[in-house]
């Protein structure tokens, strides 16, 4: 759909006829957003929770549907099937807001055709080639997802390969009426034909009755006067194909017209506060803000030729020069130049994955020196928990921000390995620095939540003792780097050099604070009188304004804090316009332009939101217009026309090149335009559609202290029979730094526990309140057991399935301390984003505790051999010397 | 009641510790008893709504609670008993959710909503989740036991211990018939929910109800909970859920404060299905016992009056 947030908010959920929560448990990890679920309940509204666990967001639905983890695509698979089968789709919507009729290349092979891959596939490189996957008779940019495709450096989509344009606003080859073999609704159509009830039930273990009736109860609340939504979280996420689950849910929205509409979209939930905001504003190695790629190590590439090969030309993409100049005026100030290309040779540039996890890996084999860890766990609350305590012992530096003395600050000296023998503190190199942090009371800024809402935080009372903001320890870190290399020549040092790192302080409790509000204007921007930009379409492609992100522009706008707003939600409109400030330009329905019909009047009068006014010449409504204000709805571009002015007047989705949203993506994914069932790497189960087993593009790292359990089919699969997933819970707060130190959270849940069935409990002799001890080939952990019926046993494919649940809250620090649960898991990733398979694995469970000491190492080794697997596997190793397969 | 009464409870002469134009008692009177049953026409009574089939069990209230009102913590070990490991009510306890796992059709719960009975191959399950609290009986047996004069009832209708009068007596505990009071181990002092009080007394809501995400905890005005729980059951009702009803809206029966929209039996969420107020026996206890006591003073006085002969 192009842009990377949630496409509604969540007091918008009220709106909603049905709610589908799935990949997420809403009331046990965002409970004060669930009020309006509830609030959508008292309504008259639907509520169906598919999750493979009876959970407190269960208890409250009207439908709970366990499936098997994992099979979430089988599952909706199923629902796009249901709606094209029976003719249940929004037809005019689909065939003007979607790309629907667009004809794709005669070169393109569905995995019906391949047994589970599409065409492209090399295997070789364990990577795609998507050029078959495009548009007949032109080259479409993606507008989100890898821009530059194709290897590690994105040659592919050089310039050269370019063809074709969009013809009156729309792709060369149509057809309207979603007849042709070729077009995307016939692909859909095919691809997921054999998506059956019956197949659903297969794979999914749900009961063809129930699938049917989510299908149709779905299906009877969407359309003109009626509207369903989804929520999500990393239920969906954190699998081997995560970004591919979402795409799914993204197909159904868009075939039930129910994108862009007052109670539809798809709620993205955000497990922190401002883990929306650490996108927008990157933490991640591959963009920049705003959703800007971060450029490859092309040889000789300028300003231009980036822009150029990252970029549709068409749609709000096409001002990316604009975006990325401000962008870099903002970074650099007064020392970027249209003569010196506006610094953008000071970016540093990828040359392959730079992600957390390879990073990790190289902390292990000894060419990752130093790591900084602020507002993370990774001790206890990342996969293969032993590896990354592994790695922060082969480390020279370590700095921890936290609030307390987490695991990952104290590993050196209380880790599992220590207990095991495996570490000896007097060994250990790694010099650790710990750097007690502020709270979120303790500092003024904002966050950007769930719903692209920013809303500023005063600070309530003063840091203790050292306890300091990321704020202040951030500009104080650069000012004396800077200070360091300010005699430096060097021109690898210039980049520091020019920084503008000018924020103004002010002395606050003895401390030399920046100024919050100074940095919340420097991402809004300025133009070249320095007065704060009013939205992103006033940022200038020739240096004369500056804009830290320019999908934040407008935040700041009349020299105002616009995050700051605070007027109650019963003084204004359901829209609450005036509460906070939401990117872009306070929209709070994203394309909402399609709202309304092609001719711009709203498709019913309850579903409403904003529509064209012929009167006054523009579009109105509750809601800031998701459009060009006064793009009529009969506008026709010409054949030439860029960006924006390219847009259709009835195409609704303005970040696309083509305008429409995607039921096939033609480019932008690493593995595959259609999204498509495969087992997780770890199952029990071999794939009922396929003979492609799991996703192919996935990304692997067999090593030594990173082992797989064998999955079905290889030998040793039978030594780990039971489904394992992981979870939050409402008591605590991911890796429990914020809960496990508080006496009112530690209480409410004092102890590590697993879930298990009644059924599996008789099978292994588990006890309620007794203890399990849990294995795989990775670790083993010990917890206490709940038996329940939360966790009923499903039936797939003739068999019963057991799933073990388990919380990751815990570690061996705080008021409270248990085993972690991440220390079962391995490392395998989403190729897309690098996303762990956290919601799914498998392994053993036998009663009684672990055993301790040595003893535990040697136990775990029992198990690898009885699995069969061998004394050393494949290393892998990713430094810079010995780059293979990509990015995927 | 309108939004201005609700801001300023409890101003003006109704608090017995802000009496307008006096001079602050040098120590805290003792409530007369007189005033222990509650005077409707002061203002009217406050007091709790749960409604537990909107509960998500997510124990805001129990932390709500205990920040608000400084309540230790309890840390023991998991109890196994689902994913309630407060136990109860009690002195370190102001609020307790239970979890009680059924092997009933989910459909009764609300399903009705969706117009179609259970299908074949949904679980027959369901999780119900209930906020418990002190009920701040009408007839509070508490009340009637104490000696000290230390649970006394507030202007809004409520029971409140006062902890600097407590004697540790503990007659309290055994009154209650549900099982609410308890004597804190490490001061023999007796502590229990005062509906935040202090918070009430201020215009603001109490804590728990304040920090309740789903309104499942709401605070107000009794009668009006009282009417809107009524609706809110017919509504149940008519969608299916039969088993559904109201536990403590009925005064006929025993009138409570706090009372609750339940799913299933009182006694399946650790609710007595009958609760009892043991001190009405005194009333009718109280003719003889004056008898005997008037008979035991004038022999007492007999035996002086002989001695002084």
């Amino acid at each position: 759909m192009g842009r990377g947030g949630a496409t509604t908010f969540q007091q918008d959920l009220a709106n909603s006829d049905c709610i589908v929560d799935i990949g997420s448990n809403m009331a046990e990890n965002h409970p004060v957003g669930f009020q309006w679920v509830m609030e959508a309940r008292l309504r008259g509204a639907k509520v169906i929770h598919v999750d493979p666990r009876y959970t407190r967001t269960s208890a409250v639905s009207h439908l709970h549907v366990p499936l098997r983890a994992g099979t979430d695509i089988a599952f909706l698979g199923g629902i796009v099937n249901y709606i094209l089968e029976n003719e249940r789709y929004f037809e005019e919507y689909v065939k003007t807001y979607t790309n629907a009729p667009t004809i794709i290349e005669e070169d393109f092979k569905d995995t019906e055709d391949l047994d589970g891959l599409f065409s492209g596939w090399d295997p070789e490189s364990g990577s795609y080639d998507p050029s078959s996957w495009q548009y007949a008779g032109m080259t479409v940019h993606s507008s989100a997802g890898k821009r530059e495709q194709g290897g590690l450096t994105g040659e592919q989509s050089s310039p050269g390969s370019e063809m074709g344009k969009l013809e009156g606003g729309l792709p060369p080859e149509m057809d309207e009426t979603l007849q042709h073999e070729r077009c995307v609704f016939q692909l859909l159509k095919k691809h997921y034909s054999r998506y059956t009830p019956e197949m659903v039930e297969q794979i999914t273990g749900v009961d063809r009755n129930l699938f049917t009736q989510v299908a149709e109860t779905i299906c009877e609340n969407s359309g003109r006067e009626r509207t369903t939504s989804f929520a999500y979280a990393v239920g969906w996420t954190q699998h081997t194909h995560g970004v591919q689950n979402i795409r799914t849910a993204a197909i159904i929205q868009l075939l039930l017209g129910n994108i862009g509409r007052p109670g539809g979209g798809i709620m993205a939930l955000r497990g922190h506060a401002s883990i929306q905001g650490s996108t927008d504003i990157p933490t991640l190695f591959n963009i920049l803000p705003g959703y800007i790629p971060m450029p490859h190590a092309h040889q000789g590439q300028d300003l231009q030729q980036f822009i150029d090969r990252a970029a549709p030309a068409t749609g709000f993409w096409g001002n990316m020069r604009a975006y990325t100049v401000s962008l870099l005026k903002s970074y650099f100030g007064d020392a970027a130049t249209r003569e010196n290309d506006f610094c953008f040779d000071y970016l540093p540039r990828l040359t392959g994955d730079h992600s957390i996890y390879p990073a990790v890996m190289g902390m292990v084999d000894g060419w990752c020196k130093g790591f900084l860890v602020m507002g993370q766990n990774p001790a206890v609350g990342a996969a293969n928990g032993k590896l990354q305590r592994l790695a922060l012992a082969n480390l020279d530096w370590l700095v921890v921000r936290d609030l307390y003395e987490c695991e990952t600050a104290s590993f050196w000296h209380d880790s599992p390995e220590i207990e095991t023998g495996e570490f000896k503190p007097e060994e250990i190199g790694t010099e650790v620095f710990f750097m007690p942090a502020a709270s979120h009371v303790e500092k003024a800024g904002s966050f950007t939540n769930t719903q692209r809402l920013l809303q500023w935080r005063h600070k309530a009372i003063d840091p203790k003792g050292d306890c300091r903001s990321e704020l202040w320890f951030m500009y104080h870190l650069g000012r004396k780097i800077k200070e360091k290399l300010s005699g430096s020549d060097d021109p690898k040092n210039h980049p520091i050099r020019d920084l503008k790192w000018d924020y103004p302080t002010e002395m606050e409790n003895g401390v030399e604070e920046p100024n919050p509000h100074s940095v919340l204007r420097e991402i809004n921007g300025w133009d070249e009188n320095n007065s704060a930009l009013g939205s992103y379409l006033q940022v200038k492609d020739d240096g004369s304004t500056s804009c830290g992100c320019w999908i934040y522009c407008g935040v700041y706008a009349n020299e105002e804090n616009q995050a700051a707003r605070r007027k109650p939600g019963q003084e204004q409109s359901w829209v609450a316009p005036e509460w906070g400030w939401a990117w872009p330009m306070n929209r709070r329905i994203l394309y909402n332009r399609a709202s309304a019909d092609p001719e711009g009047k709203p498709w019913s009068e309850r579903k409403k939101c904003v529509w064209w006014d012929e009167d006054n010449g523009q579009w109105t409504g509750y809601d800031v217009p998701d459009f060009s204000p006064s793009k009529r709805p009969d506008y026709v571009p010409e054949d030439d026309a860029q960006a924006e002015d390219a847009i259709r007047g009835d195409k609704p989705f303005i970040m696309q090149a083509d305008g429409t949203g995607w039921l096939y993506v033609p480019a932008g994914l690493t593995d595959g335009p259609m999204p498509t069932h495969y087992e997780p790497e770890e199952s029990p189960f071999d794939n009922a559609l396929y003979g492609q087993r799991a996703n192919p593009a996935r990304q692997r790292f067999p090593r030594n202290d990173n082992r797989y359990n064998p999955s079905y089919g290889q030998p040793g699969s039978e030594v780990f029979p039971y489904v394992l997933s992981t979870y939050r819970l409402t008591e605590h707060h991911t890796a429990g730094g914020m809960s496990r130190t508080t006496e009112h959270l530690s209480e409410l849940m004092p102890e590590m526990f697993c879930e298990v069935s009644p059924e599996l409990a008789e099978e292994r002799g588990l006890e309620n309140g007794g203890w399990a001890t849990i294995v795989t080939m990775r670790s083993a952990i010990e917890a206490r057991v709940l038996v329940t019926d939360r966790l009923a046993p499903l039936l797939v494919q003739g068999q019963k399935t057991y799933l073990v649940g388990m919380p990751y809250h815990w570690g061996s620090r705080g008021i409270v301390t248990g085993d972690s649960a991440n220390d079962l898991l391995g490392l395998v990733l989403d190729p897309n984003v690098h996303i762990g398979e956290y919601k799914v694995a498998t392994c053993d469970i036998r009663p009684g505790r672990r055993p301790r000491g040595p003893v535990l190492v040697e136990f775990v080794e029992e198990y690898r051999r009885r699995a069969g697997a061998p004394e050393r596997v494949e290393e892998f190793s990713r430094n810079l010397e010995n780059q293979n397969g990509g990015e995927s | 009641m309108s939004d201005q009464q609700r801001i300023l409870p409890g101003s003006g002469t109704t608090d017995p510790y802000n009496i307008e134009g006096r001079e602050a008692p040098e120590t805290r009177p003792l409530i007369p008893l007189g005033q222990k049953s509650y005077d409707g026409d002061q203002q009217p009574r406050m007091g709790f709504f749960t409604d537990t089939t909107v509960c998500i069990g997510c124990k805001a209230c129990e932390v709500a609670c205990k920040e608000w009102n400084d309540v230790p913590d309890t840390i023991g070990e998991l109890t196994g008993n689902s994913y309630d490991n407060t136990g109860g009510l009690g002195a370190d306890n102001w609020r307790h959710v239970a979890f009680i796992e059924q092997r009933k059709p989910i459909y009764l719960q609300e399903n009705a909503h969706l117009g179609t009975p259970a299908v074949e191959g949904e679980p027959d399950f369901r999780w119900l989740m209930s906020s418990d609290v002190c009920k701040h009986c009408t007839e509070a047996p508490c009340l009637d036991v104490c000696p000290t004069g230390s649970l006394f009832r507030t202007e809004f209708g409520t029971v409140v211990v006062q902890e600097d009068i407590c004697n540790g007596c503990g007659y309290c505990v055994s009154a209650c018939p549900f099982g609410v009071l308890e004597q804190r181990e490490r001061d023999g002092r007796v502590w229990k929910c005062t509906l935040c009080y202090d918070r009430t007394k201020d215009g603001l809501e109490p804590a728990c109800a304040q920090a309740c995400p789903t309104d499942s905890i709401q605070y107000g005005p009794l009668d009006e909970l009282r009417e809107k729980a009524n609706g809110r059951l017919d509504m149940l009702v008519e969608a299916g859920a039969s088993d559904a009803r109201l536990y403590g809206a009925n005064e006929e029966e025993y009138g409570m404060g706090a009372f609750f929209l339940l799913l299933d039996d009182p006694e399946v969420y650790g609710l007595p299905p009958d609760p009892e107020v043991v001190t009405r026996k005194f009333r009718s206890l109280w003719g003889p016992a004056a008898v005997a006591a008037s008979a035991l003073a004038a022999g007492v006085a007999a035996a002086f009056i002989g001695g002084n002969r």
